[in-house]
C-alpha cells in the first residue's frame, strides 16, 4: 500500500539553499572554475570520464564542482547527462599501437623496441607533503615540465611488449579480429546476460568502480584465484578517435583522447588443447588511470576462468558477482535508497513482531504442550 | 589522419583535412574563417547536433572489439549558396566549431578553392597540430630511461 504524505517541499527547498551554500563554503575564498578542475585536478576528472562512461573533460570537471568533489555523485551526474544525449555512431576501435606514447614501461623486459617511457608519475615521489604547494603561486616556478633540449628522437615505433611474446608463440592469441560479425554488445542498450562473453565483461569493467575492481585484482594476488601476473606493459597516451559517418562511407578522425592500456602476462601450466604458455589479461580506461587499468587487467584474467579449465573458486572469478557489483551508481543507488521513507514496510514488520512477541510470551495453549 | 585509408586519392585528401579541421582549436577554425577574402553564404542541412560516439577498444589491443565507454561529439551539415554540400563530425560539444568544419570540408571540395585553403588553412593547422604533438613527444622523451651497467670484479 503507498500512502502519499505532503509536507517536506518546503524543507527540501531549504535543503537545497543549504547544499549550494555548502558546496561554496567560505565567500571570502576565491570561487573554483571548471578550468581550474580540468586544468589542476586532471586526474580526479579522467576518473569521473571513466566511471562516468562519457568521456568530457568540461562535463566531468562540472560534475566534480557540482558535486563538491564527491567523485561517485559525479560519476551519476554524468551517467544522467548522458541519457539526453543521441548517439551519433560507433568508432572503429582505436588503434593504441599508434598511440602517442606519454608514458610507456614493461615490468618484463628493461631493454624493448621503444624504450621505457616513465612520463608523469608519482611512483618516484617520497610521497611526503610538499608544503611548497601550499602556497599560493607556490608551486610557479618549481620543476617546469621539461623542455627538451635536444631535438627529438626520430619517432620510432613502440610495438606492443605481448607482440614481442607473441612472435616465439609464447604468449595465446588473441580472438581474432571479427569480420563484419555482430557488433559487440552494448550493457547501456542490453542487459548483461550470463554466461556474459568478454566483450561485456570488458565494457563493464572499464565502466566500474576503481575501489571495487582494486579490491578484486588484490584478492588475486593473495591467493583468491592463481594468477601469477607480471606487468608486461603500461602505456599511456593519446589515440585518434575515427567513426565512419553513413552519409561518407569512409572513416574521418574525430579528435583525440588519452587512454591508459595495460597488458598483464600471467602464468598457465596449459591443458589438454593448449600448451603451457602466457595467457593475457587486459586493461583500457579513459585518462591516465594505472590503478584502474591494471586492475582491470588482473579481474579480466580471472574471469576468463572458464574458458582456460580454471575452476572458479574465489570472488574474482565469478563473474555473476564481479559485474553485478561493479558499477558504483548502481550500488551506491541500491545502498542509499534505504534512506528514503519505509514507514509503511517498517510499520507492518513491527507489527508482526508485537504479535510474535505476545505469542512468545504467553503461548496458546496447544503449542504449550 | 584516418588509420583505415587505402580508398582514392580524393577521399585520401579529404579524410586528411576533415582530421585537421577537427582537431583545430575553436578560435583558429573562427580566425581561418573571418580571414577568408569572401566569406560564401551557407544554410544548414543538419543543424549543429552534440551527442555520443561509443568508443570502441580490442581485446589486448588486437583482438575482438569491446565498447570502452562514449565520448561527446558534435556534427553539422552545410550547403553552400552554390550547391556544395560539407559535413563535420567534431569531438566535444562546441556547434561552432562543428559549423564551421563543415563549411571549411564544403569549400575544400570546391577544385577552384582547393588549392589556396590547402595552403592557407589546412597546411598551417595541420602544422601547429603536429608541432604540438612533436613537442609532446619530446617532452616525454626526456623521461626515458638510459639504462647502463656498472662492471665490477674484473681486472
Amino acid at each position: 500500500m503507498y500512502v502519499a504524505v505532503k509536507g517536506g517541499e518546503k524543507a527540501i527547498e531549504a535543503s537545497h539553499r543549504l547544499l549550494d551554500s555548502a558546496r561554496r563554503g567560505d565567500p571570502g575564498v576565491p570561487e573554483l572554475s571548471t578550468r581550474q578542475i580540468a586544468e589542476q585536478l586532471g586526474l580526479a576528472v579522467d576518473r569521473v570520464m571513466a566511471e562516468g562512461s562519457l568521456h568530457d573533460r568540461e562535463l566531468a570537471a562540472l560534475a566534480i564542482k557540482q558535486a563538491q568533489g564527491d567523485l561517485i555523485e559525479a560519476v551519476f551526474l554524468l551517467r544522467a547527462y548522458r541519457t539526453t544525449l543521441p548517439r551519433l555512431g560507433n568508432s572503429e576501435p582505436v588503434d593504441t599501437g599508434r598511440m602517442a606514447i606519454r608514458r610507456r614501461i614493461s615490468a618484463t623486459f628493461k631493454d624493448l623496441p621503444g624504450g621505457q617511457i616513465l612520463g608523469p608519475t608519482y611512483d618516484y615521489t617520497h610521497r611526503l607533503l610538499d608544503f611548497r604547494l601550499a602556497d599560493e603561486g607556490g608551486s610557479r616556478d618549481r620543476n617546469p615540465a621539461p623542455e627538451a633540449e635536444r631535438g627529438p628522437a626520430a619517432e620510432e615505433p613502440v610495438p606492443r611488449v605481448v607482440d614481442i611474446l607473441g612472435r616465439e608463440g609464447l604468449i595465446e592469441e588473441e580472438s581474432a579480429p571479427e569480420t563484419g560479425g555482430a557488433p559487440p554488445a552494448d550493457i547501456t542498450r542490453e542487459p548483461l546476460r550470463f554466461p556474459a562473453d568478454r566483450d561485456a565483461r570488458l565494457q563493464a569493467l572499464a565502466r566500474g568502480d576503481e575501489g571495487f575492481l582494486l579490491a578484486l585484482g588484490y584478492s588475486t594476488q593473495r591467493g583468491f584465484s592463481n594468477n601469477h601476473p607480471f606487468a608486461g606493459e603500461i602505456r599511456y597516451g593519446a589515440v585518434a578517435v575515427e567513426i565512419v559517418p553513413e552519409e561518407l562511407g569512409f572513416a574521418i578522425e574525430i579528435g583525440e583522447i588519452e587512454v591508459t592500456e595495460v597488458q598483464m602476462v600471467n602464468q598457465f601450466t596449459g591443458n589438454a588443447r593448449t600448451p603451457p604458455q602466457f595467457t593475457r589479461g587486459y586493461g583500457l580506461v579513459f585518462g591516465h588511470q594505472e590503478r584502474k587499468a591494471m586492475s582491470m587487467a588482473l579481474v579480466d584474467r580471472a574471469l576468463r576462468c572458464a574458458e582456460l579449465d580454471e575452476a572458479p573458486a574465489s570472488p574474482a572469478q565469478d563473474e555473476e558477482f564481479v559485474l553485478y557489483h561493479s558499477d558504483n551508481v548502481e550500488a551506491s543507488g541500491f545502498v542509499q535508497h534505504l534512506k528514503l521513507p519505509h514507514y509503511v514496510d517498517f510499520q507492518s514488520e513491527l507489527e508482526l513482531l508485537r504479535k510474535l512477541r505476545a505469542e512468545f510470551e504467553d503461548p496458546p495453549a496447544e503449542a504449550a504442550e | 589522419m584516418p588509420t583505415s585509408t587505402g580508398t582514392d586519392p580524393e577521399t585520401a585528401a579529404r579524410q586528411r583535412w576533415m582530421a585537421v579541421l577537427a582537431k583545430a582549436e575553436d578560435g583558429a577554425l573562427e580566425a581561418a574563417w573571418d580571414g577568408l577574402a569572401d566569406r560564401p553564404g551557407y544554410r544548414c542541412l543538419r543543424p549543429p547536433e552534440t551527442g555520443l560516439v561509443m568508443v570502441r577498444g580490442r581485446a589486448g589491443g588486437t583482438g575482438s572489439a569491446f565498447n570502452m565507454g562514449e565520448m561527446s561529439a558534435t556534427r553539422c551539415a552545410v550547403q553552400l549558396e552554390g550547391g556544395q554540400v560539407g559535413i563535420a563530425y567534431v569531438a566535444g560539444r562546441s556547434a561552432r566549431h562543428a559549423e564551421l568544419a563543415a563549411a571549411f570540408d564544403a569549400l575544400l571540395q570546391q577544385p577552384g578553392l582547393r588549392e589556396r585553403l590547402e595552403e592557407t588553412v589546412i597546411a598551417p593547422l595541420e602544422a601547429s597540430q603536429r608541432a604540438r604533438r612533436e613537442r609532446e613527444r619530446a617532452n616525454a622523451d626526456r623521461s626515458r630511461v638510459e639504462f647502463f651497467t656498472m662492471v665490477r670484479g674484473q681486472d
